[in-house]
């Protein structure tokens, strides 16, 4: 596998949310808004990356019974650093998160990447491995999050909860288009708000996973068709030959009495 | 007044507040092992077991060490490592006085040091209960109803979604939502039910 390949394993073809079901509690907790969702995928590159690379220096020193404690202690110590560095720069982020913060600690995600990769893995793979791996749980999230935000309030705002200029900045808003036409309309007052509330993230991501499963049964359909038809053909083939040589057979057997015959 | 405290800590843990369907903790236990309705009575009842006791000893341990030591910011590490051998430390001495409950419990206890519904129980005691000016007996009385009333409200939601998936299984569903899709939709469903419940105490 080529670095390049192992960089771009999570974001389609391993993705660790739509494909591998991993890390569904901060899946669903904190994909209320996009920018909510953003914090917390990048918050788990950087303890995926760190945990990542220490495991990979670490593992020849590890014994192998008790490998599990030893990496949720060296997750814990990076998500201790998260933590408080957070609660210091991006105090609005620390507080939306609230207990997620430090459940990353026990996200599947992490720990399956650190015992499946990591401790086989020299260190730059398993960096490269964490990186893309935590983008692609990032995308994720963003996606789930987009999708909820923009269900939820019509819109999708930035600069709410990351410490990035002063006021939020509205990215996409159908308040815009609909303006042009009628100036007392607010899509805000129409938003599904279920969307922000917990059943909303089940729905939502029920509804994103069943697009996944459509179009990988639409293309395992499409193999099995291709299969059936390959199989269809090749009988074909067989039969044709079979009937080729019955009638070659059929011939020669009608040959030979004659061939039989001229000899006398 | 402790009946009270110890009625409506059990109630709004286990159905307004409820773990999975309101606070998305322990999301993997039930997608995974809610297939079959025996499967989610022993995780519930091994989850239940573990979450009480920890609650217990993290609670404690932050009141009587981290808090009055002055490193009250290790507490991750130091829960999630409590909470890795006391599950290790159950397994042991289950298998050592009861066989039958081993069998019944004992493939679940592993998992559970990875389930967030522990280790979120122990952090959300220490930021929703804990204060500074509580004494000690009160507020592990709380944290222990609240647990207790968590595990419990995991083993409902948890025994009732198993029964609708084995109902599910043998339903006429679309190919683009069986399995986890509307599985998804289904908890939805429930979560919508129970955010009915809001504001009953």
């Amino acid at each position: 596998m080529t670095k390049k390949d192992n960089f771009l394993k999570g974001f389609f073809k391993e993705n660790p949310i739509f494909v591998f079901l991993l890390g569904m509690c901060p899946a669903l907790a904190v994909t209320t808004t996009f920018e909510t969702s953003l914090g917390m995928g990048l918050l788990v590159v950087f303890v995926l990356t760190s945990s990542n690379i220490v495991v990979s220096l670490v593992k020849k020193w590890i014994p192998h019974d008790v490998r599990t404690p030893a990496y949720i202690v060296i997750i814990a110590t990076f998500v201790t650093v998260v933590k408080m560095l957070t609660e210091a720069y991006a105090i609005e982020l620390y507080d939306a998160l609230g207990v997620f913060l430090p459940l990353i600690v026990v996200n599947c995600l992490i720990l399956g990447r650190a015992e499946a990769f990591a401790s086989k893995n020299n260190v730059v793979d398993s960096a490269i491995d964490g990186l893309g791996m935590g983008l692609g749980f990032t995308l994720g999230l963003i996606t789930i999050g987009i999708l909820r935000e923009f269900l939820a309030t019509g819109g999708i705002m930035f600069g709410v909860y990351l410490p990035i200029g002063d006021h939020p900045i509205t990215l996409v808003s159908l308040d815009m288009i609909i303006n042009l036409f009628n100036a007392n309309f607010h899509i805000t007052d129409y938003g599904i708000k279920v969307f922000s509330l917990p059943p909303g993230a089940f729905i939502a991501l029920g509804m994103i996973l069943a697009v996944f499963q459509f179009k990988k049964a639409r293309k395992d359909r499409k193999i099995a068709i291709a299969k059936m038809e390959m199989i269809a053909e090749k009988k074909r083939l067989a039969a044709e030959k079979k009937k080729a040589a019955a009638i070659k057979a059929a011939q020669e057997k009608q040959a030979a009495p004659k061939l039989a015959k001229a000899g006398e | 007044m402790s009946f009270t405290l110890f009625a409506t800590a059990i109630i709004s843990a286990m159905l307004i507040n409820n773990v999975i369907l309101m606070q998305f903790l322990g999301i993997c236990p039930f997608l995974g092992v809610s297939k079959k309705s025996s499967a989610a009575i022993g995780m519930s009842a091994a989850v239940l077991f573990v979450m009480v006791i920890s609650s217990a000893i993290t609670y404690s341990l932050y009141d009587l060490v981290l808090y009055k030591y002055g490193i009250p910011y290790i507490s991750t590490i130091a829960f999630i490592l409590v909470i890795a051998s006391l599950v290790q430390f159950v397994e042991m001495f289950i298998k050592k006085t009861s066989k039958s409950l081993y069998k019944s419990l004992g493939i679940y206890l592993p998992l559970i040091t990875t389930n967030c519904a522990i280790l979120g129980i122990s952090e959300g005691n220490i930021t929703n209960i804990w204060t500074e000016t509580m004494p000690y007996w009160q507020g592990l009385f709380i944290a222990v109803s609240t647990a207790l009333g968590t595990g419990l409200g995991f083993g409902l939601i948890i025994f009732a979604f198993s029964s609708i998936r084995e109902k599910l299984e043998a339903s006429n569903v679309p190919d683009a939502w069986k399995g986890v899709p509307i599985s998804l939709v289904v908890a939805g469903i429930m979560s919508l039910a129970f955010l009915g419940l809001a504001g009953i105490i």
